[in-house]
């Protein structure tokens, strides 16, 4: 281990066990809760944190939802979330939160118990090589082999959980260290010579990007998740406002720019407005923010390379830049420093005024298209409706949480997030069985706070179990479940990609939600009728120490809209068949 | 196009797991990968041969450097530098080949370092280019063994990765 580590100020050591070393360094951190699993190799660990009163210990049912309320309860606060799990199974368990963590860059830090030393390597019981299994999905992993590395091994893991472009950090800790004994000693501070991430962009780049954006005719402006966890939305506001540019966020990235302000275009991508996927095609300038230029955002690279435009990105990765899509004036740095100088630099500017009149009337007509329509119905509940609602009745202040699919796609179309850190999502990996975790760590994040997970059949049983963590801690989630009896998006491609051969796609035997969620002691609600769907979630939302399940049944056969077929340009979307026929009638 | 890329690293367990896991996670090739301790023993040396265009070299670089471990990255072809492998090649030595080797292992200014009943074991230093050329030139049903050990590169003159 690196001696650097260790500052020259500390003094006056304590002597203790490496597992009261491991709880004291979390507590050093600040860190308020520790989602967990107990087992063999972390018992010396469970009993000193049994001992101590610092963080509260969040017992889940599986170590997958102590990694994902770990996960949101980072992406909620902007702290490092923290889990505990046992060795070899309880860590495996924990890879699949893991990678949800790395795709989206959320920094955590993941301790888990390791078969003792000497058993390492001799297929021990519970024994797994999880510095191994999880090399790919973390931004870096630490096995501590003596006691007196835990403190600065814990220590780097926060550093660089939580620094440069953010990820988790594993830290796996073998049994017979934890019950060691060694000085207590927390570095205050960290230097690695292999690991200074760049947070200062260059100024000439800064520059020479303010000068393009002031020049540019058809302005675009796309941030994404790195805004978010950059803390730039602040800044962002303020330079959009000042320019009068229009902005697109991705899915990762709602909440960064006021869903509810009127230069706002909706998401982009796969399943964004027509006016956000028309901008970001036909704009001349595009300032990207955060943002990676994914698969899902801009559809097939060659066809959003066939029209010439001039690319701004920032990004605190480098390795983001110009990966899929080659950019102009590259600038490396934390997002809000970035903007923060691109504002300070605008303000000196003599003429701020840009000639944008044209190109917002043309986004106007686009806007008119109203791609996001579609037909309500009497009969059944339409599954859009009830997010709409869910905004109204929530006043868009809940902490919104969603599992994967078309309820995903729904939430982030019709919920609009006027703040940064209340749409809480697995982007990146697309993690079936997150939304009540997630929603769990919103909960602990913001205990007052009004928390709805979206949800489907499919996706909510993934991690049912949780339903008795939400018991236990008495938290009073609302789940909002679109129930079509369809694994809807897999339906929806078979229906537009496999001649409608529904291979595997429908669920029988469903549960009686309402009676499982009553036999958690929590409140459970069946809603068939869309007549009922506001009062319902009124009524749901009204209780607010209680832990609501809502069973909407909706519609089988709805559809996510619009859509960016695979390997399509991000200009040819397919429109809702009620936007289509709608159009045909006008013309 | 071929490149030789060469790096410094925090000579930590699993360390060369990191490289080559990122290699085949990101499906880059390598042709050869060397690595040893270097005079400071917290550092480890390492030169990776691959093929990719510009814009993989550039993402093999920059993914390289977001390595935690990894300290410097240098792509040799940015500038003069120099590489040598070293291969250890066991050929018959009976009946023509006696000569035969003997004279092949002058011309490449090879040496025989074992010398067995039947066999030679030629030692070669070069380019890899060099030591292609000389598996080409001799006849390759005299050929018993090769080892080779993957190119290593320094850059000429001035040009030094350091700490």
């Amino acid at each position: 281990m690196d001696a650097s580590a260790h500052s020259a100020t500390d003094t006056h050591a304590k002597s203790m066990t490496g597992a009261d070393i491991v709880v004291s360094c979390l507590n050093e951190e600040k860190v308020k809760f520790v989602f967990g699993y107990p087992g063999g190799a972390v018992l010396h660990i469970y009993d000193a944190l049994y001992k101590q009163n610092g963080f509260k210990h969040i017992l889940v049912r599986h170590e997958q939802a102590a990694v994902h309320a770990a996960d949101a309860y980072s992406r909620a606060t902007g702290d490092v979330g923290v889990a505990l799990v046992t060795s070899g199974p309880g860590a495996t368990n924990a890879v699949t939160g893991i990678a949800t963590a790395y795709m989206d860059s959320i920094p955590l830090v993941v301790i888990s118990g390791q078969v003792p030393v000497p058993a390492i390597g001799l297929d021990a019981f519970q024994e797994v090589d999880m510095v191994g299994v999880t090399r790919p999905c973390v931004k870096h992993n630490f096995l501590v082999k003596h006691v007196k590395d835990i403190a600065p091994t814990i220590k780097k893991a926060f550093f660089i959980a939580k620094t440069g472009r953010p990820g988790p950090v594993v830290v796996d800790i073998p049994k017979d260290i934890t019950a060691h004994v060694a000085d207590f000693i927390y570095p205050k501070t960290v230097e690695m010579r292999s690991y200074n991430p760049i947070l200062k962009g260059h100024s000439g780049q800064i520059k020479k990007a303010v000068k393009l954006l002031l020049g540019a005719k058809r302005p675009m402006i796309y941030t994404g998740g790195g805004l978010v966890l950059g803390n730039g939305a602040a800044e962002l506001v303020k330079l959009a406002k000042a320019l009068n540019f229009p902005v697109t966020n991705t899915l990762m990235g709602l909440g960064g720019y006021p869903a509810t302000d009127k230069q706002f275009v909706g998401m982009l991508g796969m399943h964004g407005t027509y006016e956000a996927n028309m901008a970001m095609q036909h704009c001349d300038v595009l300032l990207a923010v955060g943002a990676r230029f994914d698969d899902r955002v801009i559809g097939n690279p060659k066809h959003f390379g066939g029209q010439k435009r001039t690319i701004i990105h920032i990004d605190v990765d480098p390795s983001s830049i110009s990966k899929r899509v080659k950019v102009d004036v590259p600038i490396v740095g934390d997002v809000q420093s970035v903007l923060a100088d691109m504002n300070e630099i605008l303000a000196q500017e003599e003429n701020q005024s840009t000639d944008t009149a044209d190109w917002w009337s043309q986004i106007n007509e686009w806007r008119g298209i109203q791609s996001l329509d579609y037909t309500y119905s009497d009969s059944v509940i339409k599954p859009q409706y009830v997010v709409q609602k869910l905004w109204e009745v929530t006043k868009g202040e809940a902490y919104v949480t969603s599992d994967v699919g078309q309820h995903q796609m729904w939430a982030a179309q019709y919920y609009k997030f006027d703040k940064p850190r209340r749409w809480i999502n697995s982007g990146g990996l697309g993690t079936m069985g997150v939304g009540l975790p997630y929603a769990m760590g919103c909960q602990f994040a913001d205990k007052h706070a009004q928390v709805a997970c979206i949800t489907g059949e499919g996706s909510i049983q993934m991690n049912i179990q949780e339903l008795s963590t939400c018991a236990q801690y008495g938290l009073p989630i609302k789940v909002i479940l679109l129930n079509n009896r369809y694994l809807g998006m897999v339906r929806q491609w078979q229906e537009f990609f496999y001649e409608n051969r529904y291979s595997e796609s429908y669920m029988d035997s469903l549960p009686d939600f309402v009676k499982l969620a009553e036999s958690y002691g929590h409140v459970g609600m069946r809603i068939t009728n869309p007549a009922d769907v506001e009062g319902a979630l009124k009524e749901a939302f009204d209780r607010k120490d209680k832990f609501v399940f809502m069973d909407f049944l909706t519609d089988q056969t709805e559809n996510v809209f619009p859509m960016v077929e695979n390997g399509k340009g991000l200009s040819e979307m397919v429109l809702s068949p009620s936007t289509a026929s709608r159009l045909k009638g006008e013309e | 196009m071929r490149h030789i890329i060469s790096l410094l690293m925090e000579n930590e367990a699993g360390a060369l797991s990191r490289v080559a896991g990122l290699f085949s996670a990101r499906g880059y090739n390598i042709e050869s990968l060397t690595v040893a301790v270097t005079e400071d023993p917290t550092l480890s040396r390492m030169t990776i041969v691959t093929t990719g265009s510009d814009d993989v070299i550039e993402q093999i670089i920059k993914q390289l450097n977001k390595l935690i471990d990894v300290v410097k990255v240098l792509d040799l072809n940015d500038g003069k530098h120099i590489e040598r492998e070293l291969m250890l090649v066991k050929v018959k030595a009976t009946g023509v080949h006696k000569d035969e080797m003997k004279r092949m292992c002058d011309i490449f200014r090879g040496r025989i370092i074992d010398v067995a009943d039947n066999s030679y074991t030629i030692e070669l230093t070069g380019s890899c280019s060099k030591l292609d050329a000389f598996i080409e030139a001799i006849d390759r049903s005299a050929i018993l063994e090769t080892v080779r050990t993957g190119a290593s590169g320094i850059g000429r003159g001035d040009r030094i990765l350091k700490v």
